[in-house]
């Protein structure tokens, strides 16, 4: 019973994305009903961290000043799921937050999978002081398709 | 009333005392040899980089980002009690380099090297119209400050970082191959020679006078040995190669390496970096290296190489007489601090010393001063309270160091007991 739930929502989700409604994205609520997707999810995206973000991004998601955004309480992280997967999908350089200038390079990490995206960015969206809904494959998959 | 006059006094000489216990507390953090003294000389200055002292004492400072519209402060200790109590500012840009000889003071922005004429005093005469004598300068956010020095015949060398990591195709991105023939390299990626005296200077009007240096932000004139040095910010991410290279040898290589420049020398930069644990130059993994196979020979070997990442933001040789005769002639070095060393520790944030003689190091490097970090370990960049960033020797031989954190300026002293 709870698989069929994800499948539908996840569904749901998709499709919301892909109607590109006016509405608001329907907000996943994985982590009320599929607890156990969202916690395997978080693991690999701990991971994925670990191996491809933290040399800029550091241990506690504090970036480096000058150098490289920050992504503590960050409304770029919590913000637009499809500007925070562009971002990871054709990197970034130089942006200005809180007054304060990043200079460095974010290089594309698009050789990545859908699922590792999906990973990594709901794993950011659940840590360092963020909290904000699941990113999920399909929805990773719809941006990197339609640029 | 008047109670609640007394109390306002009170709150307010007790925040004065804090403030008061806080400076000091704050000078006492810094760990530095026997028989020296620190102190906070100024403070909350904002993003301060490069500074110069007068033959007076007065400081100039080049400030990061201008504050209330001001890129340059100059401040004065108009009581003598030892900190600057008046500060002044001209200068609507902000940058980096600034630098003090006879009678002018040099000063940059990320594309451009100004003058302005000095008084008898070393007073700027006319702050708001200086000179430019170098413009259109390459800076593409990384890298992209310059820093200057001159020597003693009317030169003015100036750094002009490259704009990438190590030259790949796709800067900084894994596994991507160095472009070959780094193009880089005609514009950036060394330091360039000017006249000091001579306006509206480019590419055109200069010399590069030596290349393959990645990104050099501290750098001073020799006098005794009559050449130029360099302190170079090595390659980062030695892991994007993760074949070669596992994440705790990317945190211990490659070494932050000082220079001894003589005039068309090549580092390096991007073929190649310096092991200092081999203690030999690397061919890049960019360009075919695997961590072992070396580099070609033309390239130049450093005189001193630092452990990886630590970010040598400045360099001064100390000429003055106030100091023991161990640390004359000897070179000064500000570490920014690390923060390509994740997940591991971050190191740096001190000032070393290289003992010198007759032109070479003549002893192993040491931590001469610790502490502006402020905590025990620095686990990620934005735990440090300050970082150093520049030096000056003020003139009665006196160390200044800036901190371009909180814009924290702190002189050491050699007192003897």
């Amino acid at each position: 019973m709870n698989k069929l739930k994800i499948v539908v929502l996840l569904t749901a989700t998709s499709v919301g994305a892909m109607a590109q409604t006016k509405k608001p994205a329907p907000k996943l609520k994985a982590n009320t009903v599929s607890a156990s997707a969202l916690r395997s999810s978080l693991e690999r995206g701990k991971e994925m961290y670990a191996t491809y973000c933290v040399t800029c991004h550091q241990t506690d998601g504090g970036g480096v000043p000058n150098l490289n955004a920050p992504l503590i309480k960050s409304s770029n992280v919590v913000g637009d799921k499809k500007k925070l997967i562009n971002i990871l999908l054709k990197g970034m350089q130089g942006i200005d937050i809180d007054g304060e200038s990043y200079s460095n390079v974010m290089p594309s990490a698009s050789y990545l999978t859908d699922q590792q995206i999906a990973d990594v960015l709901t794993y950011i969206r659940n840590n360092f002081e963020n909290k904000a809904s699941a990113v999920t494959a399909a929805e990773v998959n719809l941006i990197r398709k339609s640029k | 009333m008047k109670s609640v006059a007394y109390s306002t006094l009170k709150i307010a000489l007790g925040a004065l005392m804090i403030v008061c216990a806080s400076l000091a507390a704050e000078a006492q953090t810094l760990k530095v040899p026997a028989g020296f003294k620190t102190s906070i000389v100024a403070d909350n200055l904002g993003k301060a980089r490069h500074i110069a002292l007068t033959k007076k004492g007065d400081l100039y400072v080049k400030l990061a980002r201008p504050v209330n519209g001001k890129g340059i402060l100059f401040l004065k200790d108009k009581d003598g009690d030892g900190k600057y109590d008046e500060t002044s500012g001209f200068g609507s840009y902000g940058g980096t380099g600034i630098y003090l000889k006879d009678n002018y003071l040099y000063a940059s922005s990320d594309e451009e090297v100004f003058r302005y004429e000095l008084d008898e005093n070393q007073a700027v005469v006319k702050p708001e119209s200086p000179e430019k004598i170098v413009k259109g300068l390459i800076a593409r956010n990384q890298h992209e400050t310059k820093s200057i020095v001159l020597d003693n015949s009317a030169n003015i060398y100036v750094t002009i970082g490259a704009y990438s990591n190590s030259c790949q195709v796709q800067d900084r991105r894994q596994g991507s191959p160095g472009r070959p023939g780094c193009p880089i390299l005609d514009s950036a990626g060394g330091v360039w020679q000017f006249k000091s005296d001579r306006l509206n200077q480019s590419y055109g009007e200069g010399i590069r006078y030596a290349t393959g240096l990645r990104n050099v932000v501290g750098l001073d004139w020799n006098s005794q040995d009559k050449s130029l040095y360099v302190m170079q910010h090595g390659r980062d991410q030695l892991s994007m190669f993760p074949d070669l290279f596992s994440s705790e040898q990317s945190a211990e290589l490659p070494s932050e390496c000082m220079f001894k420049i003589i005039k068309n020398d090549d580092a390096g930069w991007p073929y190649i970096y310096y092991d200092h644990i081999q203690k030999k130059n690397i061919l890049a993994p960019e360009y075919g290296g695997d961590g072992k196979k070396e580099g070609d020979t033309k390239y130049i070997k450093p005189v001193v190489g630092f452990p990886a990442h630590l970010a040598p933001n400045g360099l001064l040789f100390y000429t003055g007489e106030q100091f023991p005769a161990k640390y004359k002639n000897g070179a000064f070095i500000a570490f920014h601090g690390s923060w390509n060393r994740s997940p591991q520790a971050q190191e740096g944030y001190y000032v070393a010393f290289v003992p010198f003689k007759n032109g070479a190091p003549s002893g192993d490097w040491e931590i001469f001063a610790e502490g502006f970090a402020g905590v025990e370990v620095v686990n990620s960049p934005r735990q440090a309270q300050h970082r150093p960033c520049g030096l000056a020797q003020g003139p009665d031989g006196s160390l200044f160091v800036s901190d371009d954190v909180k814009g924290t300026i702190y002189k050491i002293s050699y007192t003897k007991n």
